[in-house]
């Protein structure tokens, strides 16, 4: 294993430390815990809080500030956070209007989060929650977990961070934080695998001409392999199960070309250039377009595309004010 | 079947052993979730560890709960909300003890799985560590508690069965669901670790 760290059981912290070094004016520590919160806490709002295994940067302490998240907690690396310093989050951010939990759908980050939220209702902070799973690889109704929180969740980080940001009530801001959730789909593939620093060795081998198709966000295999492809063939496979997913004919949608790692911008790009071409065959006008590095899995390969049908409603929350170190909108 | 001071001492072998098979169950969870069972595991029980001397006076039921109060808040993942809860469920069934039964052990694991159900809404067959579970304690409760040693190792070989079973079901809940039939053939990290836990108990008492 090479990795530029310095101790396994180092990461997670000189992480955080150097997140907040990096940007003091937008986040601070929650006491020791890897929870990161807004430097500044805004009062007279519904607090928003997410996170999850760390491995993900930006995702999720980059997204904590104006606009967006009130609080990140960061596990091991991609290992949901225990109960404690999700309620220490809860607990830093509460400005008596609620807090609103943004949990991917992973059985581990559901269960600590509820958990937190337990113990945050039993000192009296009204606290509900949301589960994103955006994930079209696997077809939830086979599987009793359902699908998986992937890159879509940026989005719900987005949306009901501005809603909550304008003074909406708990019951508004989980309300359009569902809307997301209903309205977005995501898939994923990878050409190689990535190294959870713990484990010392990939997570999977693979051949150099191959391809695993609908990966999550853990390093973990895919639903399936195949032999490499051109990167529109692939665009086209991805495409295709998140349209069938969702019926976007006629809509207008903000995507996001979310990059696994180590994938090249260029590649980004070269892939967002037929995922547009592909929109507009369809008749699906693009909106807004995101391309870059937002919801990752340490240095691995390959990408997620993200389609998120819009209304008027979800128009005007995406475009409004987000100040963070991993996302703005000006 | 223990007094307290031998259950002290299994959570201590059990923690070495979570230790020493930390990169089997790790390698194993590579396979089909996310490769951090082992190291997660045996991060929590290094903890449970530093706990245990100063919980060392109470009675069992407290030290089993601090055990699991203590996984919940150093595992993460979903194995420290299950073992956590299992382990706090397992010390409510044996409450201001001094030392556990056959009996108590029985009731001790049936308050577990209850505790793992409960969090986990799993069921048996659906390739998780209640695979391991259900099995051990239907053969214990059919072994009787007359011999703790017959029924624990009854339990046991039930367990590694259990394991065995879990190779070669799909798996609906957890990570390894998002893989569909390719988790086919690998067996199940969470039965794996029981079946480590029960290994020692019953290669203790």
């Amino acid at each position: 294993m090479k990795k530029i760290i310095n101790a396994v059981d180092q990461v997670e912290e000189q992480m955080i430390e150097g997140l907040c070094k990096a940007y003091p004016q937008y986040v601070k520590r929650v006491g020791d815990t890897h929870t990161v919160a807004r430097a500044k806490k805004k009062e007279g709002k519904v607090a928003l809080i997410s996170g999850g295994g760390s491995g993900h940067e930006p995702a999720h302490g980059g997204y904590v500030g104006e606009g967006m998240l009130d609080a990140a907690v960061a596990g091991a690396v991609f290992t949901s956070p225990t109960p404690d310093p999700i309620l220490a989050g809860i607990k830093e951010i509460d400005a008596g209007k609620g807090v609103l939990m943004v949990i991917k759908n992973y059985t581990g980050d559901v269960m600590n989060f509820e958990m937190a939220g337990d113990m945050a209702r039993d000192e009296g902070i009204e606290v509900d929650q949301v589960v994103v799973a955006d994930d079209v690889a696997v077809d939830g109704s086979l599987y009793t977990v359902g699908r998986r929180g992937v890159a879509g969740t940026v989005f719900v980080h987005k949306i009901a961070g501005a809603k909550a940001e304008e003074g909406a009530s708990l019951a508004e801001v989980k309300a359009v934080a569902e809307k997301v959730c209903e309205n977005v789909r995501s898939m994923s593939m990878a050409i190689t695998p990535c190294t959870v620093p713990a484990a010392g060795k990939p997570g999977f081998e693979i051949g150099e001409d191959e391809m695993e198709i609908g990966i999550g966000i853990h390093g973990e295999p895919g639903t399936h392999r195949e032999k490499m492809q051109e990167a529109d063939q692939i665009v086209d496979q991805l495409m295709t199960k998140i349209l069938a997913d969702l019926d976007f004919t006629g809509s207008e949608v903000a995507v996001m070309i979310n990059g696994c790692g180590a994938t090249p911008l260029m590649e980004l790009f070269v892939v967002n250039n037929h995922v547009a071409d592909v929109l507009k065959e369809k008749g699906i006008t693009v909106y807004k377009t995101f391309v870059g590095e937002y919801m990752t899995s340490l240095e691995m390969e390959g990408f997620s595309i993200s389609l998120l049908k819009l209304d008027d409603e979800l128009k005007a929350l995406l475009d409004a004010k987000a100040d963070t170190p991993g996302f703005k909108v000006v | 079947m223990a007094t307290k001071t031998q259950v002290i001492d299994i959570i201590h072998k059990v923690s070495a052993a979570i230790g020493e098979n930390a990169q089997f169950l790790t390698d194993l969870d590579n396979a089909i979730g996310d490769g951090d069972h082992g190291i997660n595991l045996a991060r929590g029980f290094k903890k449970v560890e530093e706990e245990l001397p100063a919980v060392a006076d109470k009675d069992i039921g407290a030290i089993l709960k601090k055990v699991g109060m203590t996984l919940v808040s150093t595992v993460g993942g979903a194995s420290g909300p299950l073992y956590g809860t299992a382990f706090m469920k397992a010390g409510d069934a044996v409450k201001e003890k001094e030392e556990v039964t056959a009996e108590d052990f029985i009731a001790m694991l049936e308050a577990g799985i209850g505790g793992v159900q409960l969090r986990g809404k799993a069921e048996k067959g659906e390739k998780t560590m209640l695979d391991a579970m259900i099995p051990a304690l239907d053969a214990m409760r059919e072994a009787g508690t007359a011999d703790a040693k017959a029924m624990l190792e009854a339990g046991l070989k039930a367990a590694k069965e259990g394991v065995e079973y879990t190779k070669t079901i799909i798996a609906t809940k957890g990570r390894a669901s998002y893989l569909g039939e390719r988790s086919i053939g690998h067996q199940d990290p969470g039965a794996s670790s029981f079946t480590v836990i029960l290994e020692t108990v019953a290669n203790t008492v």
